[in-house]
């Protein structure tokens, strides 16, 4: 199967090596990847934040760089929540009919990477190998917005050599909320607190997740308390394999 | 028209209530030990409910319903509880509410009334509206009394005294009810506040309540509480006035078999709640004399003539979103500035109120979506949050550095080539800060993020780079190149 990669603003900035191991993943059970380089953002961040038509352009311009692409694989749940939940509308304001259609034709074909594995390519075992113990942050887009259930959790259980330490409390937002981060850092950092603490509790050694936004949040306060857990993107841990396992960031 | 809600116009704004409320360990022990425990039961008797989706789809549609055919409901209510024997009276704003109220108890010459739970008296702010008439308002449902007799704030839209303990209850009560000797159980504290309000129940004439449903056939009136005390402060009184936001409306009295299951299940984790008392206007003999119901606009038909927005109208009040809420959970009710807290005040207190008054309640939010999530409802609460923040960038407020970031983010979208430059860009900015692949210190606004958080910095090779060094063994890729 051919397979394009959206792989998101941030990743392709801030995590590389997410869309390496997404890349080595899909290769590796046979499938072709392609990047089409226009390509920018989904317009989250703008939409949430309050600036729905410079998303509106964003939404535009993701449907002309994937138009006509049969499969697109995101590593990310918010941004595949973000274009499942709000580009109908999004489109549905534009009153434009061509914008309409195209949105409806591209729904179907967007799947966040764990859904696209397990759901799509029927693949729970992606001849993994990662010989640590794990944990899994279960972030909220995914959880509410794609309602992922235990996908990511059957993908970990079949990587040879890994551990899997569920997660208290997995329901519990991290804090991050984007801008939220930012414009409310006291609570935002107490809701941290209490994620970093059912981390620690888990005692793994690595933190996963779909969403790098969240690893980017907890992996953040983890630092500054230099606290031994590594955040891993659940791609990172499958593109892992015997003798490798240090995939990393 | 003056339109408040509360104080809340007046408040701090919600990141500057927060952090001091963050401070306070005690609040936030409480805050965290009732939600749990009002999670819990919800998620247990919820669970046992085999239809409660469909009850969920009946109930917003009856409420969508509802605000479709406000006016003509309204109307229908006023005619059926007039000739059961009520008087119906419009209120546009909360000074005009308190004007009606104040003129009928000064008719009557009383000097005290007894309240059960109407979170819209607090609201139009009745309380001090009484008092500068020279009467003297009781509050008579146990939480309200706690938040009355300490002089405090309610955090909670089922649960008002949710941010005390009870070491902390027992203090007051022995301090305002002039006690020498109180137990600490939960049934002596109990036991001293029933003392205390059974004397006002047998003496006092005047009742007032809140409603949790106006039914429009019959033009009765719904209170639900858990203590009895509503149903004392409906029944022994000669004379009830009864404040109801236009919105609480229901076509019929079966209605009440959806709205009754979801309330009592989302609100206290009960099955049913013990008291729920429905009166129709006044009957010779049994009960109030004279009842009297005051319609209250305040705001509502504003929210009403959103479209994208409207729903928030279907709010039944019964909490669910503020115990699931991880931002109130971490700061209780008051950081929120109004009666209404938690996510459902979020997006309710700026629509009543003007937008410009709570500015910062739409972004008190991660938009993490447990809200929606357990709404009885299903109101888009996150949705509407997003909608608020859209209003308040196309009313000019939201700050000039976001505005300016946003812009250069847009263009940085506009095309990979753009955002390529970006990266460069980005990566040579933020060389002076990077120590070991993390940046420690932010300036300005961003600083926020680094005074609890590390930033990972962005690293010398983007995936786009090292997708173009790639050799091209892809067909697809080569097109859209």
């Amino acid at each position: 199967m051919h397979i394009e990669l959206f792989i998101t603003c941030y990743n392709d900035t801030l995590f590389p090596d997410t869309g390496k191991a997404v890349v080595a993943v899909l290769e590796r059970l046979g499938h072709s990847v392609g990047f089409r380089a226009a390509q920018t953002c989904c317009g989250q961040m703008h939409y949430n934040t309050g600036y729905p038509r410079e998303a509106a352009g964003m939404m535009r311009h993701f449907l002309r760089v994937f138009d006509q692409a049969e499969t697109v694989c995101v590593p990310s749940g918010s941004c595949v929540a973000m274009i499942r939940e709000h580009f109908p509308k999004m489109a549905e304001d534009s009153g434009d009919h061509g914008v309409r259609r195209a949105v409806e034709e591209l729904l179907p074909r967007v799947w966040e990477f764990s859904e696209l594995l397990v759901d799509k390519l029927g693949v729970t075992d992606t001849g993994a190998r990662f010989a640590h113990s794990v944990t899994l942050h279960t972030t909220c887009h995914s959880l509410r917005g794609l309602k992922i259930g235990d996908r990511p959790v059957r993908l970990l259980e079949r990587v040879r050599g890994l551990r899997y330490i569920p997660l208290a409390a997995a329901d519990q937002c991290c804090g991050f909320g984007g801008t939220f981060a930012i414009k409310n850092p006291e609570v935002s950092t107490a809701m941290l607190g209490d994620k970093m603490g059912s981390v620690l509790e888990t005692g793994a050694e690595v933190l996963t997740a779909v969403d790098n936004s969240c690893l980017m949040h907890i992996g953040g306060g983890l630092s500054r308390q230099h606290a031994p857990v590594r955040c891993l993107h659940l791609a990172e841990i499958l593109a892992a394999q015997e003798g490798e396992g240090e995939g990393g960031q | 028209m003056s339109v408040h809600v509360g104080q809340a116009a007046e408040a701090p704004a919600f990141p500057v209530a927060a952090r001091k409320l963050l401070g306070n360990a005690q609040l936030r022990r409480n805050v965290r030990h009732a939600t749990d425990v009002i999670r819990a039961k919800r998620a247990k008797v919820v669970a046992e409910a085999p239809d409660w989706q469909e009850l969920r789809d009946s109930a917003r549609h009856l409420k969508d319903h509802v605000l479709a055919n406000l006016d003509r409901y309204l109307e229908q209510f006023e005619r059926r509880c007039t000739s059961a024997g009520g008087k119906v009276h419009w209120a546009r704003d909360a000074d005009e509410a308190n004007r009606i109220v104040v003129e009928i108890l000064l008719e009557h010459q009383a000097k005290e009334i007894i309240k059960v739970k109407t979170m819209t008296s607090d609201e139009v702010r009745l309380n001090p509206a009484l008092e500068a008439a020279a009467i003297t308002p009781y509050e008579t449902d146990l939480a309200d009394l706690i938040v009355q007799l300490g002089h405090d704030q309610p955090s909670h839209i089922v649960v008002p005294a949710l941010h005390r303990n009870k070491a902390e209850i027992r203090r007051l009560f022995m301090e305002e009810m002039n006690l020498t000797e109180l137990g600490e159980t939960a049934e002596d504290l109990a036991a001293a506040a029933r003392a205390y309000l059974r004397e006002k129940f047998l003496r006092v004439k005047v009742g007032f309540s809140g409603a949790n449903f106006a039914i429009a056939e019959s033009g009765s009136v719904c209170v639900v509480e858990s203590e009895g005390n509503g149903r004392m402060c409906v029944s022994l009184p000669e004379l009830l006035i009864t404040l109801v936001g236009v919105e609480k409306i229901i076509p019929t009295f079966d209605d009440l078999e959806v709205f009754l299951q979801l309330l009592a299940r989302s609100a206290t984790g009960e099955r049913m709640n013990p008291y729920n008392s429905i009166w129709t206007g006044v009957a010779e003999g049994d009960g109030p004399r004279e009842f009297h119901v005051v319609l209250l606009d305040n705001g509502r038909s504003g929210v009403l003539a959103d479209s994208e927005s409207r729903e928030t109208l279907d709010c039944i009040r019964c909490g669910a979103c503020l115990n699931a809420c991880p931002v109130y959970r971490q700061t209780g009710g008051h950081a929120y500035g109004s009666i209404y807290a938690g996510p459902i005040g979020a997006i309710l207190t700026p629509q009543l109120q003007s937008l410009e008054h709570s500015q910062s309640l739409p972004y008190a939010s991660s938009l993490c979506g447990a809200c929606l999530e357990v709404c009885p409802v299903e109101i888009n609460i996150p949705e509407i949050l997003i909608h608020l923040r859209s209003r308040l960038v196309e009313q000019g407020y939201a700050p000039l550095t976001e505005r300016i970031g946003m812009k250069a983010a847009a263009v940085a979208f506009a095309d990979g080539s753009n955002l390529e430059t970006a990266q460069t860009l980005a990566r040579i900015g933020q060389a002076p800060l990077v120590r070991d692949g993390m940046i420690r210190k932010l300036p300005g606004m961003l600083g926020g993020w680094t005074a609890s958080r590390d930033l990972k910095a962005i690293p010398g090779e983007s995936f786009r780079d090292w997708w173009s060094k790639r050799p091209v063994v892809d067909e697809h890729a080569k097109e859209h190149v």
